[in-house]
């Protein structure tokens, strides 16, 4: 690990202002950040500790709930506003990493944790993503665990986040602090597909700060449900997962949310399974094609293929078990 | 005679220094003046070393040595293995480069942060050479090992298969393959190097075996054996990769040298993937043919593993095939393929881990081709006596195995239809699998001493790798001193000691507990006689027939009341102890039989249908291993084997790019092994068996046959709840969709 600074901020506006300067990294329950300096991914010259900053209340925010970024993973899951309201959002969290991790965890941290792309991790192979222009060695090395959606010739690295998965669902918007003053970024706008620029993932500007997240009231959050799949029975990161939402009435589906995990270069939002969903019967052949228009474009490759068939499975079951659960 | 010690399940006697981190193990051990070294891992697989760029690593604050092949000392032993745990190292010789991973820097530094950040500036430039890693495509190269010494040859033959073949009945003919495997104990490899002068050093290391490291060291740097002492108090499991001395003992011993300093060497996490050894990759032909009523009438067996380009070592797959049933004809051979990879080495239940799986896959689809119960079929072709060596058994209580496991499992609710159990939405599965391991003795030393307060202090070289070696030793000691357990001290881990054998091969209860028990009744016998014959006392004028130990008292048989402490024996005799060493060789009865553990597994599996995910849901395992010493530290040995073999049937793989040649599964959230979550409740059955001939103390070794048949039990149940065979281990959900 290379030598660094270390400092911790008490206000908001110290912190940002450390932000600018070059070579700073935030730090939040560090369980991405740390992990990633040892292996020599992340190599800051100064680590400022966020965790002073008033941020980690979860709170009511209208009909809905304003979550800090400093909340723990674990507080956020079992928190009475979440998992009641959003169960997808509780659920999700806790299929996540191990209970050890999840108490360190902050919400922030979570949207911002790095791809789980070996390569990335490996300071000593190529990888556009780590050093723009080095090659991307997933596209014909060893890619069981990338990516079949949102996938460039640049990159197929996998978003690994289970919460960013029900955030998406639940139409959550991130809040984020920088020199210029606050900004609202809606989910579906926070995570970016690599294209021929790896290494930007998100619409977080250098310096940034996210300050919390709120998650609205809709008709769908309560009926909602997260499916993960994955090499073991705990403690793995997802092959496939999904978050799915539904409102339905008067036996017809109204509004839908379909998002995918595990097997896109960002929480993916699946439109195409949604329309399939919604104006019909909430019927097994409904959520078939839903499943199957999730994953109508994906890109597979030597070790993924596999991630066609069980995202289109994926997608089903969530379905199946939710109205089955309501 | 007293109270046994000896098969009660006592709590381990280093358990409270466990649990409370007071146990040191190697890298913690107190070194004044300690400098950290740090390895600088090779990133091609195949080439030579053009330049190696150490100045940014020198200006590092702290940095005390850097050590490159361009100015270590020459260690001409590096590539000369003698003994068949030895292994060929890297250690700066020269620059080439064989595998990933492999040394080409050493950093010492004052501190581990600075030799770890001053390793990551030094920059090395090859010429990089095309590698190759992929097994498959290199089987037409394949060549035959030469026998190890002592050990079993790699081709054998007995009958005709050929032509039982022509006339078989039922016939299955299949390819199973299992991956690499990486062994990954929780202590990852530690070595403390401290050269005293130019001719003695100490070791303390993280080690399996301190008298081959000594050996091994000894010879290679050309100290004096009695010069060179190895320490190891605590090992943090080993499984087979702690056999053996590996490049990082070398290049401690060398820095220390080179440096003046004691010099302390962990690896991380991502070098235990490098250059520690590994399972190797095998590829198994079977061919199983029975006639009708399901005897078995040919099994041919033809094993493929893969090996470095600058070692041997070949995975003895086919091995248990030769001797598991009585079959008549049966042929086997092993073959190794060379590839660009680091070496591999002995891993749990070497040959028969991976080689049972094929084994017993196969004979699974034999009995679906005969219609019959996988059970009765192995009843059906039991082997009364060893077919391979032709020996009588020294004892094999197999049968009662099957029988006691298959009632607690419930064998007989199997509906013989694959796909035909459910619960709920799930697919279920049983499944079965015979268990079997070689019973092994080394020779072994170890020495006894009562002192003058009536404690005792036995001693053996040998190492605790984490099995119970402490616990079952002193149990083994009181017993045998005839004192109770408090009162015995045993210890190990110190080539000061009596020599011992290797912690390996399922054999340090037997090689390591015949010595220390006629080590203790020799001093026994001694204090008997001291009473009978020496200084007055109450006993004095008896035979020594008419003695008795209890508890560190010596009492009449006839008379009760008489009886004499043996603290009181020695006082009385002016004596601060009493103590007698024994040389322990192998028990001669073992020539005149085979010696094997049996067990067998019944597992259930559950799969999901749509995903393919297979949860084990229960375990019975059945054992008879000779005499339990220890019921408790026997159990976790037995569900510490099952549980690998779940890993090894569902989870564990090392993969490799295949253009590269280089690992990408190297850290644990990658090299994915069973979590709590999908580890069962196991119910272990230990069935009582008596060996006369196997060993002075009649036990036969727990550590390795946990694991053996766990891999095709798996999927032979996943077959059964799915119907779909999976031949290539792990059995992850991709191939079950
Ligand atoms: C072994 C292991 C298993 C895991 N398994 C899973 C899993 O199954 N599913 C899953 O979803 N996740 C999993 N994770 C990932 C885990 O969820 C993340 O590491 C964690 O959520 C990151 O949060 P943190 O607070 O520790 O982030 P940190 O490591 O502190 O920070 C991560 C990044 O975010 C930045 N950052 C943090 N907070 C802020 C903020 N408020 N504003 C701006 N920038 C900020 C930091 O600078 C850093 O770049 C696993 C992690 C490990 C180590
Ligand atoms: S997939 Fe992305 S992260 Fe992985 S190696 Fe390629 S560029 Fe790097």
């Amino acid at each position: 690990m290379k030598p660094f600074a270390y400092s911790r901020e008490t206000g908001l506006d110290h912190a940002l202002a450390r932000g600018k300067e070059d070579g700073v990294r935030y730090l939040a329950g560090g369980t991405t950040l740390i992990d990633l300096m040892r292996l020599g991914v992340e190599e800051p010259s100064t680590v400022v500790d966020l965790r002073a900053l008033p941020l980690r209340d979860i709170k009511a925010d209208g009909d809905g709930v304003q979550i800090g970024a400093l909340a723990t993973n674990t507080e956020v899951a079992y928190h009475p506003l979440i998992a009641k309201a959003y169960p997808v959002l509780s659920e999700a969290l806790l299929s996540g990493a191990s209970p050890q991790l999840r108490n360190m965890a902050s919400v922030g941290g979570n949207l911002l944790q790095r791809t789980r792309c070996s390569y990335f991790r490996d300071p000593s192979s190529p990888c556009n993503k780590r050093m723009a222009g080095s090659g991307c060695p997933a596209l014909d090395g060893y890619n069981r665990s990338n990516a079949i959606l949102g996938v460039s010739s640049s990159c197929i690295a996998t978003h690994p986040s289970d919460m960013a998965v029900a955030l998406l669902a639940l139409d959550a918007v991130v809040h984020v602090r920088g020199g210029g003053g606050e900004r609202a970024v809606p989910m579906g706008d926070f995570h970016v597909a690599p294209g021929s620029t790896p290494a930007v993932e998100t619409a977080l500007q250098k310096g940034e700060i996210i300050t919390h997240v709120t998650v609205p009231a809709s008709p769908f959050a309560q009926r909602s449900h997260y499916v993960k799949v994955r090499d073991r029975a705990s403690y793995a990161f997802a092959l496939s997962s999904a978050a799915v939402a539904l409102d339905v009435s008067g036996g017809v589906v109204k509004s839908a949310r379909v998002v995918l995990g595990g097997v896109a270069t960002k929480p993916w939002r699946a439109t195409e399974a949604e329309a399939e969903l919604v104006g019909k019967p909430p019927t097994s052949m409904s959520f078939d094609a839903a499943g199957a228009a999730a994953v109508r474009g994906a890109v597979p490759r030597t070790h993924n293929a596999f991630k066609v068939e069980l995202a289109k499975r994926t997608v089903a079951r969530a379905l199946r078990d939710l109205v089955g659960k309501a | 005679m007293t109270a046994s010690s000896v098969g009660k399940p006592l709590d381990r006697v280093d358990g409270r220094l466990k649990v409370t981190g007071t146990a040191t193990f190697s890298a913690e051990v107190a070194v004044a003046n300690v400098a950290h070294a740090v390895i600088v891992g090779a990133t091609i697989s195949k080439g030579k070393i053009t330049a190696l760029d150490v100045g940014e690593a020198q200006r590092v604050p702290g940095v005390v040595a850097v050590l490159t092949h361009l100015n270590a000392a020459k260690v001409p032993g590096a590539d000369k293995p003698t003994e068949m745990t030895d292994k060929v190292v890297q250690v700066l010789q020269n620059d080439a480069v064989l595998y990933d991973g492999q040394p080409i820097a050493l950093v010492v530094a004052d501190t581990l942060e600075h030799a770890s950040h001053a390793a990551s500036l030094v920059k090395a430039t090859y010429a990089a050479e095309a590698a190759i890693c992929e097994m498959d495509k290199e089987i037409g190269a394949g060549f035959a090992p030469k026998a190890a010494p002592g050990r079993p040859p790699p081709d054998s033959n007995r009958g005709d298969i050929d032509a039982a073949l022509a006339t078989a009945f039922a016939r299955v003919d299949a390819t199973y393959t299992t991956p690499c495997e990486n062994h990954n104990p929780l202590e990852m490899h530690a070595t403390i190097a401290v050269f005293q002068g130019e001719d003695h050093l100490t070791l303390y290391d993280a080690t399996q075996g301190i008298f081959g490291l000594r050996k091994r060291i000894s010879k290679a740097f050309d100290l004096k054996p009695e010069n060179v002492r190895v320490i190891s108090h605590f090992v943090g499991g080993g499984f087979g990769s702690k056999g053996s001395a590996w490049s990082h003992v070398f290049l401690a011993a060398m820095a220390s040298r080179a440096t003046g300093r004691a010099v302390k060497l962990s690896i991380t996490r991502q070098q235990m993937f490098a250059f520690v050894g590994y399972r190797p990759q095998t590829i198994q032909q079977v061919t199983a043919a029975a006639s009708k009523d399901g005897t078995l009438v040919a099994l041919r067996h033809e094993v493929t593993s893969a090996t470095s380009r600058f070692d041997t070592f070949a995975e003895p797959s086919a091995n248990v095939t030769r001797m598991l049933y009585a079959c008549p004809n049966v042929k086997t051979s092993h073959r190794l393929v060379r590839l660009d990879v680091a070496t591999p080495t002995f891993t749990r239940a070497p040959g028969e881990a991976s080689g049972s799986f094929a084994l017993e896959s196969a004979l699974d689809e034999l009995s679906y081709s005969l219609k019959m119960d996988p059970l009765a079929l192995r009843l059906k072709n039991y082997a009364e006596t060893d077919p391979d060596e032709k020996k009588p058994f020294s004892s094999k209580t197999l049968r009662d195995c099957y029988t006691q496991g298959a009632a607690k499992f419930g064998w007989s609710k199997r509906k013989p239809e694959p796909r035909s159990m459910r619960d709920g939405n799930w697919l279920v599965g049983f499944g079965m699998a015979t268990a079997t391991y070689p019973s092994r003795q080394s020779a072994a030393s170890a020495l006894a001493r009562v002192k003058k307060d009536g404690s005792a202090q036995v001693l053996a070289g040998s190492q605790d790798i984490g099995t119970g070696t402490y616990t079952i030793m002193t149990q083994i000691a009181a017993d045998a001193l005839g004192m109770s357990v408090e009162r015995v001290h045993f210890d190990l881990g110190d080539t000061t000691f009596p020599e011992t054998p290797v912690s390996g091969g399922s054999q340090t209860a037997s090689s390591v507990g015949s010595a220390v028990k006629r080590a203790g009744m020799a001093v026994r016998t001694k204090l008997i006689d001291l009473a009978v014959k020496g200084k007055g006392g109450p006993l004095n004028g008896m035979s020594a027939e008419q003695v008795d130990a209890e508890a560190g008292v010596l009492v009449s048989k006839q008379d009760r009341t008489k009886s004499d402490s043996y603290e009181a024996v020695l006082a009385r005799n002016g004596l601060d102890q009493i103590e007698e060493k024994i040389d322990e060789k192998e028990k001669a009865e073992r020539k005149d039989h085979s010696t094997h553990a049996f067990g067998a597994h019944f597992i259930e599996v559950k799969v999901d249908p749509d995903f393919g995910e297979v949860r084990v849901s229960r375990v019975v395992s059945a054992f008879a291993a000779g005499k339990i010493l220890n019921r408790k530290t026997a159990r976790s040995q037995f569900i510490g084997g099952i549980v690998w073999g779940l890993g090894l049937a569902l989870h564990e793989h090392t993969e490799r790019d295949p253009r590269t040649s280089r690992v990408v599964t190297k850290d644990l959230a990658d090299y994915h092994v069973p979590v709590h979550a999908d580890v069962p409740d196991m119910d272990i059955v230990m069935v009582d068996e008596v060996d006369p001939y196997v060993n002075e103390i009649g036990a036969k070794g727990v550590g390795e046959i946990g694991i053996v048949g766990v891999g095709a039990a798996i999927a032979n149940a996943v077959y059964h709840a799915t119907g779909k065979r999976v031949r290539s281990l792990p059995i992850t959900l991709d191939k079950l969709l």
